[in-house]
């Protein structure tokens, strides 16, 4: 049963990417890249790797759908003539990375194998001295916050930059003065405002 | 091993495929809006029965933020299709209607 899941979101997802790559209408281009990145989400969930799925479904199907919509709307919504005639030479580029890719995961362990080098690397040292060392019982948050402190410690600050970016670039000062404006305009005629 | 939780994962899965369709073929914008719609509240609920086929219901949390996110996201597209601007004004509205 697992098995006939995978298979059949993987054929969605093959179906899906063709569709993109054939249609003219680049909204409705965008609107698959969404069902195209909750179909990777529901397949991360379904792998176990739950974590990624959450990334994905909030950074793929959120976020950049919308990114996309705020540049169609900067440009057009339809795709150029321009490159419609068939690239052998990209063709074969892409067939050649791709067949070294596959090449690449034979040398892989097999999916969820227990016997992994991801899973005896560290973790077998973490599991053993986590007690002693740091003595918190949640063994993610131990790691998350000593063992790897300073590398969380950068992530939250990368993080936090580009949402004050972000929130920057958006307009935010717009936001402030749309507040400022209705807070003047409620204080004025008493509530009547919007 | 087929049970009444594979059952719907089975019709799960035919849904999705409908609403593939109609999100590719889909006319109209808002057919594909729709699509999208859909198709994440498929996606919650596939989660949420793959859960139970696989004897661990703790997906359902995951499951729930999911269709929070997919909420958010109708709106946000919606509003944008609307009026071409997340922090649409407020006499951009009045306008507009």
């Amino acid at each position: 049963m697992i098995d006939v899941i995978h298979i059949v979101l993987f054929t969605f997802l093959a179906v899906i990417a063709i569709a993109i790559i054939r249609l003219r209408d680049l909204f409705a281009a965008v609107m698959l890249m969404g069902i195209f990145s909750l179909l990777s989400a529901s397949l991360f969930t379904v792998m176990d790797a739950v974590d990624v799925a959450f990334t994905e479904a909030a950074v793929g199907a959120g976020i950049s759908t919308i990114l996309m919509l705020a540049t169609l709307s900067l440009t057009t919504s339809k795709e150029s003539r321009l490159y419609q005639r068939p690239q052998p030479l990209a063709l074969i580029a892409v067939l050649l990375t791709g067949a070294a890719l596959v090449y690449a995961t034979f040398d892989m362990p097999r999916y969820g194998d227990p016997a992994a080098p991801i899973h005896h690397h560290v973790a077998d040292d973490y599991i053993e001295r986590i007690d002693d060392d740091i003595g918190v019982p949640n063994m993610v948050t131990a790691i998350l916050a000593s063992y790897r402190g300073y590398d969380t410690w950068g992530e939250t600050t990368v993080i936090f930059t580009a949402g004050v970016g972000v929130m920057l670039l958006l307009g935010g000062g717009r936001t402030v003065y749309r507040i400022r404006r209705r807070k003047d305009g409620r204080s004025e005629d008493g509530g009547s405002a919007s | 091993m087929i049970d009444q939780f594979g059952v719907a994962t089975a019709a799960l899965l035919v849904c999705m495929a409908m609403t593939l369709i109609r999100s590719i073929a889909g006319p109209t914008v808002f057919d594909r809006i729709l699509a999208v719609n859909s198709f994440g509240t498929k996606t919650v609920l596939l989660i949420a029965v793959y859960g139970f086929l696989s004897g661990r219901p703790d997906f359902l949390d995951l499951a729930l933020v999911y269709a929070l996110m997919n909420f958010i996201g109708t709106i946000a597209v919606m509003k944008f299709t609307r009026f071409g601007d997340l922090a649409g004004m407020e006499e951009d509205e009045e306008e507009i209607l």
